[in-house]
């Protein structure tokens, strides 16, 4: 099959166009370059489909060659999907401007705090920090002096209140490190 | 047994209801099962010891060879015993266990069923991968009771610590599952070990296989997982982590052993990590004050010891391990049930603290005495003749030479090992025992309180079972031959149970009791002895440096690839896309096209250079509105270039979209600035524009060679005569929309209801805004009634619109309203037209509903909302729901009329009037589908139009509060005018 270099071109500049836009940091701008680019894929899917050729409508155009039926109805759904994006994208954008009167997009704040901890070497919130304790060294469900329960219990850990509580200060740690 | 598990599966289901229902109660019922399972073994009894039990398959996965095909043979039976008898019993000791209103009963009650129907299935079937299958569902399930209490730090990290390593091994156990499956050429069981498969790959799956086993068993080095676990409520820790899911490892071993036990990989495994563990599990429980944890280390050290007797293989060390597991799983349970009980009536298990209890729980203190004394390998009891037994087997290697090891010294070496491991497990079970029941002088007395009955009775059940089993040892042996007989006997058989006169087994057994009860007599000085012992590297700091490094790792990956900037994610994406597929296209010897065309016909070159110039000034663009008018500019011409190219569709659906797309667009873009807000510095326009460049080029090489090496012709070749035949129309492209791809596009009709939704929650946020859309809707419909009067008051004839005249005088435009007046009924009548021949000529749903939205749009914008209502006085979420059920109604009614889902009928009638009408049920379906892309359409104007005015309005009106008297009136009215506002004007 020989492909057709004017559509080629074509969809090598609207995705080239496309992925330019898409990396800025306005929803809309992000939004046009992502629109640009699906254009260039429907237009790839022609370039797949082979040679121009008469509508494929049956009884038509009987004897003159026709166009691949299959990958326009890929196309067809491609476009209405498309539609709803814009629509969905547009309604994000309207929501950003009436939180914060901007549809530039500002840095995710929980990767920023990932990323200072990382450069911090903070692995203060990791499960397996700092908790080892030997193997065999005897544990006791309870720590001397605990007072023996009311009546019978139904659960076997009965550490758990102070895990609990523990829990907690671990939780208003970090968010007092958050508004630091 | 499909049934059985069938059964399990329904009460795993039923449980959280009947749990709500019945209370504590309904494991009463849930007991059932189970228990059906264990009775209905037991009436195989027969078939099972002839060597003809039942055999049930049902085909399931042909082509990966995986089908449900389930079998009972000796080991199946006797796992099916212990997991259903036992299961049924700890079922109804949950119902004394937990109290009346505990928090997670339902979903204990289900988990812990649908484990016995994991467990059930797992050692019944005869498909690898299907035991695999549910290998892992015991380990979920083991997963969701480990950390019952979610509440807790350390039940959730027991439990994943339990996830992490039996998945682990899980995962190791499919790779070797499925090289000795394909090395065998099947999957069924029997089948394999009939004719096992050899060669190195081969031996590497079997060490793979016994990685899962290990891993589940809790053999060293995955041992420290079991005590963790020990955060489970009781009855999970005697079912699973002694009776049932540590034991499927141990039948994983005896399952394979006759095949695979002559391996020296496999004896070498399992005889070294088998008695390690046997003697660390042993060594640790004597330290232990928790009664709980002293069990765990003692369940490690028997699973060592079980794992060592059946891995070793030999006709005597079977039998031998075929009746320590038994006897472990009475006794251990029996043990870890008592303990549920003491922990339940006196609040501690702490073996300090308890003190008395011998006196005060004289049942318990007496099923608890049974199965230690079964435990520490005292007579009369199973654990007895079973360990017996096991000595017996491997001193044939000693004394003659025909041990199961095959060389005499290893078989010593093993036996050295068995009985200082049971040396150490008497000691451990007398320091239970005393430690639990013994009454201290000079001490307080544990208080003891009350507690259900079953508390008490499932412990003495299983405890006097032990007994019993021991009793009848002698005939359960004919029982458990048949597997045994997987070996050849040899001249010296050893058997389970009954005198054998004073032989070399006995004097080892004293020897052991002997040496256990001195060990236990100077407790106190070993026990100070073991604490100066120096501390050595365990196996668990290895896995919490492992898992530490892996946080660690995580979090430096994250942090130095996610920084939160979604252009720096999405460049990493697109460089990924650049480097990889682009370094293939240079170097990896694609084939380019021999001869390319420059163009189909000289319209492309002409339509394309507008869209290359369009899409480059686009990228230069510093307004909005610019911009999107440029990008109108392309999809415009890509739809030239569809139609160019023989796809009217697509090109009218394109125009129809790229209109509807700027109707939204200005819609919204009246509410932002006129410019783009971000202006970014050239150095990061140059970077943006050489990711650009690199993914166009990527993108337009990867088209010239995929078409360069398309050889076969097109598929879709065959469809112009089944279009007509099947499908009843001669669109091909609308025949695959709604027959041949209908099911793609129902998926498609689906993701545009859900983003219409989230475009209308998007916007009307806050407030009972459904309730509020119904009241306009009706007050539309009551003003319907009315237009004559109202529009007699304004003036009659003046009237365009519906709703004109409550629109604000200065926003009307009578050219507009005419012409709206003029085309609104022609295009729904079109897009009727559109729908109906869609499937013969150029058109469809899609177009149809399109075309229909852009009708309402034009009244949108003629009379803003009020004017919407009067043209579609319904909720747009009704449209889109009553058009998918259309659509996938069709689907069932094809299907009800005994055709494939979605299947199309062609029907030509004779009607009078009309005269020859071709129908073809499709068209329902493509009616379903013309309705929701109204409904979407519906949804934008209404969300982005209507609301948004309101918003605008309201807004206004506050400014001119807060601005006093300084403002004029009419002028924000004029500024919230759909379309003029700020970029219109630019």
């Amino acid at each position: 099959m020989t492909p057709n270099i004017t559509l080629v071109l074509v969809v090598g500049v609207l995705f080239s166009t496309g992925v330019y836009l898409l990396l800025a940091r306005s929803v809309v701008r992000a939004l046009i370059g992502f629109l640009l680019l699906s254009n260039g894929a429907n237009i790839l899917f022609l370039i797949a489909s082979g040679r121009a050729g008469r509508a494929p409508i049956v009884g038509r155009n009987d004897g003159a060659r026709m166009s691949d039926p299959l990958p326009q109805a890929l196309v067809l759904t491609a476009i209405v999907i498309g539609l709803c994006m814009t629509a969905f994208m547009l309604a994000l954008a309207h929501r950003s401007w009436q939180l914060s009167e901007t549809d530039v997009l500002a840095d995710d704040v929980e990767d920023t705090r990932i990323h200072r901890r990382a450069t911090d070497n903070d692995m203060s919130e990791s499960d397996y920090q700092d908790r080892d304790r030997p193997e065999d060294e005897p544990v006791a469900p309870h720590p001397a002096g605990l007072p023996v329960p009311d009546g019978p219990t139904t659960y076997d850990d009965h550490l758990d209140e102070n895990d609990d509580a523990h829990d907690d200060q671990k939780t208003q740690t970090v968010t007092g490190g958050k508004e630091g | 047994m499909i049934a059985l598990l069938v059964i399990h599966a329904l009460a795993a289901t039923a449980a959280p209801f009947l749990v709500r229902l019945l209370g504590r109660r309904a494991f009463w019922l849930l007991a059932l099962p189970p228990a059906g399972a264990a009775g209905w073994a037991l009436t195989q009894t027969g078939a099972v010891r002839d060597g003809h039990g039942p055999t049930e398959s049902l085909r399931w996965v042909p082509s990966l060879g995986m089908n449900l095909t389930f079998t009972l043979d000796t080991l199946a039976w006797l796992m099916t015993l212990i997991v259903g008898g036992i299961g049924a019993l700890i079922l109804i000791y949950c119902s004394s266990y937990f109290e009346r209103d505990a928090p997670g009963m339902g979903r204990f009650a289900g988990c812990l069923t649908g484990f016995a129907g994991a467990m059930l299935g797992l050692v019944t079937t005869d498909d690898l991968l299907v035991l695999y299958l549910f290998w892992e569902a015991t380990t979920v399930l083991s997963y969701l009771l480990i950390g019952h209490k979610t509440t807790s730090r350390d039940s959730r990290s027991a439990a994943t610590q339990a996830l992490v390593v039996t998945t682990a091994g899980g995962l190791a156990m499919l790779i070797g599952i499925v090289i000795i499956g394909q090395s065998a050429g099947t999957y069924r069981i029997s089948e394999v070990l009939a004719a096992p498969p050899t060669g190195t790959a081969v031996t590497a799956a079997v060490v793979l296989l016994l990685a899962g086993a290990i891993s589940k068993s809790a053999l060293v080095p995955f041992h420290f997982w079991l005590p963790g676990a020990m955060a489970a409520p009781t009855p999970v820790s005697a079912y699973l982590h002694a009776a049932a899911m540590v034991k499927a490892g141990i039948y994983l071993i005896a399952r394979f052993a006759p095949a695979y036990s002559g391996l020296t990989e496999w004896k070498v495994t399992l005889l070294t990590l088998g008695g390690l563990t046997m003697l660390i599990g042993a060594w640790r429980a004597l330290r232990q004050v928790d009664l709980k944890l002293l069990l765990a280390y003692g369940t490690v050290s028997q699973l060592g010891f079980i794992s060592l007797v059946v891995g070793a293989g030999g006709h005597g060390a079977a039998l031998a391990g075929l009746g320590l597991l038994l006897s472990h799983a009475l006794f251990k349970s029996t043990l870890f049930l008592s303990v549920g009980a003491i922990d339940c009536r006196t609040g501690t298990r702490d073996l300090r603290r308890l003190n008395g209890l011998g006196r005060r729980m004289p049942w318990i203190a007496g099923a608890a005495l049974l199965a230690g004394l079964s435990m520490a390998g005292l007579p009369l009891l199973m654990g007895f003749f079973a360990k017996e037994a096991a000595f017996g087997a491997f001193l044939l290697g000693p004394e003659y030479d025909a041990g199961p090891t095959g060389s005499a010294g290893a078989d010593t070496l093993m036996l050295a090992v068995m009985v200082v491991g049971s040396i150490l497990t008497f000691a451990y079970t007398a320091r239970f025992l005393w430690g639990a029941f013994a009454t201290a002088p000079r001490r307080e007395l544990t208080e003891v309180f009350d507690a259900g009955p079953w508390l008490t009775a499932v412990p003495v059940l299983l405890g006097a079972g032990g007994l019993v089993v021991g009793l009848t040892a002698t005939w359960i042996e004919p029982l458990l031959a048949p597997y045994a007989d997987q070996w050849v006997a040899g001249d010296h058989p050893v058997h389970l149970g009954g005198w054998h006169g004073f032989n070399l087994a006995l004097l080892l057994s004293v020897l052991t009791w002997a040496c256990g009860a001195a060990l236990f007599a100077a407790r106190a000085p070993f026990e100070s002895a073991q604490g100066r012992l120096p501390r050595t590297y365990s196996a668990e700091q290895v896995y919490r440096l492992a898992m530490r490094s892996l946080d660690r790792a995580s979090v430096e990956v994250t942090g130095a690839v996610q920084r939160g900037s979604l252009p720096l994610s999405l460049a990493l994406i697109l460089i990924v896309f650049i480097v990889v597929p682009g370094s293939q296209l240079l170097w990896g010897g694609v084939t380019w096209p021999d001869q390319v065309r420059w163009w189909d016909n000289p319209a492309q070159p002409a339509v394309g250079l507008v869209v290359v110039a369009a899409a480059v000034a686009a990228t230069r663009a510093r307004r909005r509105l610019r911009a999107v008018f440029l990008l109108g500019v392309t999809g415009y011409g890509a739809s030239m270039l569809f139609l160019l190219h023989g796809a009217p569709d697509l090109a009218l659906t394109q125009i129809l979209v790229e209109t509807v797309s700027l109707v939204v667009f200005v819609l919204v873009l009246r509410r932002l600035s006129g410019k783009f807000p971000d202006d970014p510095p050239r150095a990061v326009r140059r970077w943006r524009a050489l990711l650009g460049l690199g993914v166009g080029t990527v993108t337009a090489a990867m088209a010239l060679t995929a078409s360069a090496v398309r050889s076969t012709p097109p598929s879709a070749s065959d469809l112009a005569r089944s279009a007509v035949e099947f499908g009843g129309g001669s669109n091909i492209v609308n025949v695959i929309l709604v027959d041949v791809r209908a099911w793609d596009t129902m998926g498609e009709l689906s993701v545009v209801l859900v983003a219409a939704t989230g475009v209308a929650s998007l916007v009307f946020i806050g407030g009972d805004v459904h309730a509020r859309g119904r009241q306009l809707i009706r007050a539309s419909w009551e003003r319907r009634g009315s237009y004559t009067d109202v529009g007699g008051a304004e003036g009659s004839g003046s009237r365009w619109l519906a709703e004109g005249g409550r629109l604000a005088p200065e926003r009307r435009s009578t050219i507009f309203e005419v012409v709206t007046r003029l085309v609104f009924h022609t295009i729904v009548l079109w897009s009727l037209y559109l729908l109906f021949s869609g499937h013969n000529h150029p058109g469809g749903g899609f177009a149809a509903g399109l075309m229909c939205g852009l009708a309402l749009a034009v009244r949108y914008l003629a009379g803003s909302r009020d004017e919407l209502l009067a043209a579609a006085p319904v909720m747009p979420g009704l449209l889109m729901g009553a058009g998918l059920f259309l659509s996938a109604g069709v689907g069932l009614g094809a299907m009800l009329a005994g055709g494939g889902p979605l299947q199309s009928w062609i029907f030509d009638l004779h009607l009078p009037l009309l005269g020859h009408v071709h129908l073809v049920t499709s068209v329902f379906f493509d009616l379903g589908v013309y309705l929701v892309v109204i409904g979407l359409m519906l949804d934008i104007l209404r969300s982005l139009g209507s609301r948004v005015d309101t918003q605008i309005e309201q807004q206004d009106a506050e400014s001119v509060q807060v601005a006093g008297t300084h403002t004029e009136s009419g002028e924000p009215a004029a500024n919230s005018s759909p379309v003029r506002e700020g970029p219109m004007g630019t």
